[in-house]
């Protein structure tokens, strides 16, 4: 009975604070920015999140005649299925994770790798040219970033010998992956900016050249699964650096759920702040930046983690 | 259990194989082709290789395909094209085709028929293999073949690179 209700409750509390997060991004980009952000609604505004959510499921689910129709209602599906199958393989805390799988890591990479179908065939069955623009840069984009995405993370399968996250975070018990890691650390987290096309690399979405890129087309309940399915990845990839990098669920005092959330929720802040304080970089450079810098040092990377392990031995 | 899940696992993928070559549309045969790779992989899993499902995954579902998706998505013209390959297609023409592939599916079939029982499925899924096994076995007696796949594919890069370098300077 167990292993049916607390995924249910996860999956029930990970729905709810991806929507609280959409408040909470506004306004704390309020705050940065020196503007107050949504606070008419409850206290401090926190029942904004309720009047978005009325608002989403009461407009007018529009789908246009010229698009494909199956595929263009399958393509919000896609986001959010593959989104919250990827929480199933982290550890929040000792007695909780979903499955504890062999190969975990390379379960993140598959569901994040699918999810690139998301965005393609929203753009591809909108059949509308900014949609398919946006969908021809989201494609190539997070193709490129997957690589060294990767290829970073294999530090840290050569660091503690195994893909299983709960061995990953249980070989940081000592020492936090993030100091010998720290190249790793930092090509993951811009590749997961990348892979959540999170501003300063949302060139998809980039409103100025091509409308809103992917999602153009989409109305009502659709467009939020896309909205949606963003902040779980952004809460995906922050709770994948913690666990990777940040010792998962360890720290003195405090029950290890805590630390977890703790650790996480900075990460997702920092997401955050970054699309407050960076503008967005063209989307040719945004490609070399990945092939010219971000591959070479993920190689290198993994070339010195190897040899480094090799000469210990 | 495993071999009825085994059972689901092959028909899905059977049948998305047969939707992929009849399907005019080509984005939509893609699709279907992605859901086989799905299916392929999790067959791999109840077969106890979970590293070579992983890969199936990123490298073929989510890399590979998606390339193709990539391209057809850019040269598909929607009804247009769907009328061409319509067109061209005669069930007539590949009446040798389905005659000769019959054959081979009925050896198949043949060979494999002993093998699926429900004893040996599941003592194929305890015997587990790990990711070290398979690196062990490539970098052992397989290492030949993989340096030849990699110069293989150097030299794909680099023939990729001189044409799109060639289209450059004729376009400028």
């Amino acid at each position: 009975m167990d292993e049916i209700i607390m995924p249910l409750i996860i999956l029930l509390l990970l729905l709810l604070s991806a929507a609280t997060l959409t408040w909470v991004e506004r306004r704390i980009l309020g705050l940065w920015q020196d503007r107050y952000g949504p606070n008419r609604v409850g206290p401090f505004g926190l029942l904004q999140v309720v009047a978005d959510m009325i608002k989403l499921f009461t407009k007018e689910d529009w789908i246009p005649p010229f698009a494909d129709k199956v595929i263009f209602v399958i393509a919000p599906m896609i986001v959010m299925i593959m989104m919250l199958l990827g929480f199933a393989i982290i550890p929040f805390s000792p007695q909780l994770q979903i499955v504890d799988f062999d190969n975990g890591l390379l379960f993140f990479l598959a569901i994040s790798s699918l999810s690139v179908y998301s965005v393609m065939l929203a753009g591809f069955s909108s059949n509308s040219k900014y949609a398919l623009f946006g969908a021809l840069r989201a494609t190539a984009q997070m193709i490129s970033y997957e690589v060294f995405m990767g290829l970073s993370l294999m530090g840290v399968v050569i660091l503690t010998g195994s893909f299983s996250l709960r061995d990953i975070v249980e070989a940081q018990s000592e020492q936090w992956f993030f100091i010998p890691q720290i190249v790793a650390l930092g090509i993951f987290i811009i590749a997961g900016i990348a892979e959540s096309h999170r501003a300063p690399f949302d060139l998809p979405e980039a409103e100025h050249e091509i409308v809103a890129g992917f999602h153009t087309e989409y109305s009502s309940m659709k467009f939020g699964m896309f909205f949606i399915g963003e902040y779980l990845g952004v809460i995906l990839i922050s709770a994948m650096i913690v666990t990777l990098f940040f010792g998962g669920w360890q720290g003195p005092f405090l029950p290890p759920i805590l630390w977890f959330l703790l650790k996480t929720s900075v990460f997702v802040l920092f997401f955050i702040l970054l699309r407050a304080a960076t503008p967005r970089p063209r989307y040719d450079q945004l490609m070399a930046f990945g092939w010219k810098y971000m591959l070479p040092l993920a190689l290198l990377n993994l070339l010195l983690t190897g040899a480094y392990t090799l000469w210990n031995q | 259990m495993i071999a009825t899940l085994f059972y689901i696992a092959a028909t899905v993928a059977l049948l998305s194989a047969a939707l992929t070559v009849t399907r005019l549309n080509a984005v939509h045969a893609l699709l279907y082709l992605v859901i086989t790779m799905l299916a392929i992989s999790l067959i791999f899993f109840l077969l106890g290789a979970a590293f070579a499902a992983a890969l199936q995954i990123i490298v073929y579902a989510g890399a590979i395909m998606v390339l193709f998706v990539f391209v057809t998505m850019m040269l598909h013209q929607g009804e247009l094209s769907i009328r061409q390959e319509a067109q061209l297609y005669r069930p007539s023409q590949s009446f040798g085709a389905i005659l000769l592939s019959g054959i081979l599916l009925l050896e198949t079939l043949y060979l494999l028929a002993p093998v699926l029982t429900e004893q040996q499925v599941a003592a194929n899924a305890s015997n587990l293999i790990g990711a070290k096994q398979i690196g062990l076995r490539l970098f052992g007696p397989y290492l030949l073949l993989v340096e030849i796949a990699a110069l293989l594919l150097l030299t794909a890069l680099i023939g990729a690179f001189h044409i799109a370098r060639r289209h450059q300077e004729s376009s400028t």
